[in-house]
C-alpha cells in the first residue's frame, strides 16, 4: 500500500461518519433554513432570506444562551479548580481514587433524573423552607436563571474537574520545589509555576462544558419551568411545536455560526497565551 | 392536605426480611409490604426481556403496545390488566400539546400504535394523510349507538371512521382558594389580573397554543379560536405582560399545585377533579366568559408497528366496565351511555365534571383552523421564547 493509500485507509472511516452523520445533516439545515413553512406545519422549498430577517423574534433565547453559557462555564470553572487542585495535589494518594470516582458517580444516573431531583430541591417545600426557618422568608428559586445555573454547574462540573486534574496530577512536582527554593511564596509559586502550567487543562474543560452548553436545552426546560430559554428551547419548539421547520433551520444555522465563531476566537486567545510561554505547550 | 405515600421504614424491612428468612411470611407477602414487589414490576417493565412473554385471552398480539396520551388520563391499574390479559406491555407515551403530538407524526417514525388527539386535529390528521380508518368490526366493545353525537361526532369525518370518543371535558382554571382569602374567582379576567398582582409568580399556563392563547383571547371577551391578527395581537400583549409573573409554562401542573409551589394554572376538568379530591381547598373554575369545550379520541396513526395490540387496547379501554374504572381514576366525563350507567351518581352529578347549562353554554369546541394556523403557533413561540 502508498503512502497515500494508508493515509486514507486510515481515515474512510470516520470520514464516511462526517460525511453522513455531520455534513449532510448540516446541509439539509442549510438548504431547509432558506425554505418556508407548510401550510400544516413542516417544509416547503423555496429561496427566501425571511426567515432569517426573522431571528430578533428569537433574541431573548439567543441572549439567554450567550449569557448563562458562558456564565456556566465560569462558575463551573470556579468550583472544579480547587477540586482538582485537592485531588491532585493535595489528596492522600490512598483516597485519590476512591475520590475520583465518587466524582463520576453522578454520571451512573441519567441527567434527566438527577435534574428532576433539583425541582424538589429548589421548589418550596426544599432550600427556601430552610431559609424560612432561619427567617429568610419567600425564597423562590425554581424556574429561575438562578436555578438553571445551578442545575448547569452540578451536571457539568465533572467535565470540568477531570481534564484540570489530569493536567495537575502530571505536573512536575520539582518545578513547585524549585520555585520555593527560589524564595518564592506559596501564592506566587501558584499564580507563576502551577497556575500557568494548569492552563491546557483549563482550556479543554472550559472548551468541553463551553460548547455542551451552547446546545442545552434539557436543564432550562426542567429547571427554568419554561421561562429560562435557550437557543435549544426555542429549537425543540420550532421542530416540535408550531413545526415550522424552515425557522427552526435557521435559528439552528445561526447557532453553528455562533458557536464556531466562540471557539474559534476562544482558540486564538488561547494560543495567544501559549505562545507567550513557550515552555507550556497547550492544547 | 395531600396524603404523602407511606413508604417502610427501614427497621420493618429488617423485620419482614427476617420473617421472610425464616419462611414465616410468603414470598408474595415479603415483595407486597415492602414495596420490591412494585419496584421489581417497574424495572422489569424496563426490560424487555422481563416482560411477560405469555399471551391468551385474545392470541397473539406482540409483547407491547404503544400509547400516546396526556398527562393523569389512565388507570395504571387497567393497563396492567391488559397486559395481564394479552401478554402486551403498554408503553405510555405523555405529551403536552396536540402541535407536539402532529409534529411527531409529521416527522415521521413516531412508533407510535394508539394515540389521543382532540377532536378539532382529527380533520387535519386526515389531510395530512397521517391518521388510519377505524375498523369498527374489530372493536367489539365498540358500541356507536351509545355515544352522544355532541362528542363523538368529529371522530367521523366525511363518512369514514377515523377515531372513537375517549373522554370530554372543559378547560378552565383550578386555583388554591387558601391563597385568596378563600374567595373563588369566577372570571378569565381575574385568572390574568390575579396572576398579575396578588399571584405573582405563583400562576401556571399550558404549553399549548390553543389554552394559553384562547384564554388570553377571553380576557377581551374575544373568541377563543380567534385568528385575527388584531385580536392575536391584543393576546400576545396581555401574555408578553403576564409572562414575569409567572410560575412556569407547563403543561404538567399537578406536581407543583400539589407541592404549593403554583397557586392557580390554567387546567383540564379530570386534573380539577383529581386534584380537588385530594386538596379540597384547590377548586375548580370556568371562566363565565367562557373558554374551551372539547372530546378527546382514540386514534391509530398510518404505519402503527403493531396493529393488532392498537385495536385490542382501544377495545379493551373501550369495555364499559374497564372505562367506568378509567373514569373514576381520571375524573374526565365520558361520552358513552353504558359507562354512565355504570357510574355512582355522585359522579355523574359532580359540578366539575358537569358543569351547569349556562356555564357550558358559552364554552366552544376548538376550531381546526387553531391547529394549523401560523400566526398563533409563532405567538405562543414567541411568548415562550421571550
Amino acid at each position: 500500500m502508498t503512502e497515500r493509500g494508508r493515509n486514507i485507509f486510515l481515515l474512510a472511516p470516520a470520514g464516511a461518519w462526517f460525511l453522513v452523520m455531520l455534513v449532510i445533516p448540516l446541509a439539509v439545515v442549510l438548504i431547509f433554513s432558506f425554505g418556508e413553512r407548510g401550510p400544516a406545519g413542516g417544509y416547503v422549498p423555496a429561496f427566501t432570506l425571511e426567515q432569517y430577517a426573522n431571528l430578533p423574534a428569537r433574541w431573548a433565547a439567543f441572549k439567554n444562551t450567550l449569557i448563562l453559557a458562558p456564565a456556566g462555564t465560569l462558575a463551573s470553572l470556579l468550583i472544579a479548580y480547587p477540586l482538582a487542585y485537592y485531588l491532585a495535589v493535595r489528596a492522600d494518594a490512598r483516597w485519590k481514587t476512591v475520590l475520583l470516582v465518587l466524582v463520576i458517580v453522578p454520571f451512573w444516573t441519567s441527567i434527566l433524573i438527577r435534574s428532576y431531583a433539583w425541582i424538589f430541591l429548589l421548589g418550596g417545600r426544599g432550600i427556601p423552607a430552610l431559609l424560612a426557618m432561619i427567617g429568610i422568608e419567600d425564597v423562590r428559586l425554581i424556574n429561575t436563571p438562578f436555578a438553571v445555573l445551578i442545575g448547569i454547574v452540578y451536571g457539568y462540573l465533572p467535565l470540568m474537574v477531570f481534564p484540570i486534574f489530569v493536567n495537575l496530577d502530571r505536573l512536575d512536582k520539582r518545578l513547585l520545589e524549585a520555585s520555593s527554593d527560589l524564595g518564592a511564596s506559596p501564592w506566587r509559586t501558584f499564580l507563576q509555576v502551577t497556575l500557568p502550567m494548569s492552563l491546557p487543562g483549563i482550556a479543554t474543560g472550559c472548551l468541553l462544558v463551553f460548547i455542551l452548553l451552547m446546545g442545552e436545552f434539557l436543564i432550562p426546560a426542567i429547571l427554568g419551568g419554561g421561562k429560562v430559554f435557550f437557543v435549544g428551547n426555542a429549537l425543540v419548539d420550532l421542530f416540535l411545536q408550531s413545526r415550522n421547520w424552515a425557522f427552526g433551520s435557521a435559528v439552528a444555522a445561526t447557532l453553528v455560526v455562533l458557536m464556531l465563531g466562540s471557539v474559534t476566537a476562544y482558540m486564538r486567545l488561547i494560543r495567544r497565551l501559549g505562545a507567550q510561554r513557550e515552555d507550556v505547550a497547550l492544547m | 392536605m395531600t396524603k404523602d405515600n407511606d413508604y417502610i421504614s427501614k427497621r420493618k424491612f429488617m423485620e419482614e426480611l427476617d420473617r421472610y428468612r425464616r419462611g414465616s411470611v410468603t414470598r408474595r407477602h415479603f415483595l407486597g409490604v415492602t414495596g420490591l414487589g412494585t419496584a421489581t414490576a417497574v424495572l422489569g417493565a424496563a426490560v424487555p426481556a422481563l416482560r411477560p412473554r405469555q399471551a391468551w385471552g385474545q392470541g397473539s398480539i406482540g409483547d407491547r403496545v404503544v400509547l400516546a396520551t396526556w398527562p393523569n388520563y389512565h388507570d395504571p391499574a387497567n393497563f396492567d390488566a391488559f397486559t395481564e390479559a394479552t401478554g402486551a406491555a403498554v408503553d405510555v407515551n405523555v405529551f403536552g400539546s396536540n402541535e407536539e403530538m402532529l409534529a411527531k407524526l409529521q416527522a415521521g417514525g413516531s412508533g407510535w400504535d394508539v394515540f389521543v388527539p382532540t377532536n378539532y386535529t382529527i380533520t387535519t390528521y386526515v389531510g395530512e394523510n397521517l391518521i388510519e380508518p377505524l375498523d369498527a368490526a374489530r372493536m367489539p366493545n365498540f358500541d356507536p349507538a351509545a355515544f352522544d353525537q355532541r362528542f363523538a361526532g368529529p371522530g367521523i369525518v366525511d363518512g369514514t371512521l377515523y377515531a372513537v370518543s375517549k373522554n370530554w371535558g372543559t378547560t378552565g382554571y383550578a386555583v388554591n382558594i387558601s391563597k385568596n382569602n378563600d374567595v373563588t374567582p369566577t372570571t378569565w379576567k381575574e385568572f390574568w389580573d390575579m396572576t398579575m398582582d396578588s399571584f405573582s409568580g405563583r400562576t401556571m399556563v399550558h404549553d399549548y397554543q390553543l389554552t394559553t392563547i384562547g384564554n388570553a383571547l377571553k380576557y377581551f371577551g374575544y373568541s377563543f379560536n380567534s385568528v385575527d391578527p388584531k385580536e392575536l395581537a391584543d393576546a400576545e400583549k396581555l401574555l408578553l405582560d403576564a409572562k414575569p409573573h409567572l410560575f412556569a409554562i407547563n403543561s404538567d401542573y399537578q406536581p407543583s399545585m400539589r407541592s404549593g409551589d403554583a397557586w392557580m394554572t390554567m387546567c383540564w376538568t379530570g386534573d380539577g377533579k383529581q386534584m380537588n379530591r385530594d386538596m379540597p381547598e384547590i377548586v375548580y373554575v370556568l371562566g363565565k366568559e367562557g373558554g374551551e369545550l372539547w372530546s378527546d379520541f382514540y386514534a391509530i396513526p398510518k404505519g402503527a408497528p403493531h396493529l393488532d395490540a392498537a385495536y385490542a387496547l382501544i377495545d379493551f379501554l373501550l369495555t364499559p366496565d374497564v372505562n367506568a374504572k378509567e373514569a373514576a381514576f381520571h375524573g374526565y366525563p365520558v361520552a358513552d351511555s353504558r359507562v354512565n350507567a355504570l357510574l355512582p351518581p355522585e359522579v355523574l352529578n359532580d359540578p366539575i365534571l358537569y358543569p351547569a347549562a349556562e356555564l357550558l353554554d358559552a364554552l366552544e369546541f376548538g376550531a381546526a383552523a387553531t391547529l394549523t394556523d401560523p400566526n398563533r403557533a409563532e405567538l405562543l413561540a414567541r411568548f415562550k421564547s421571550a
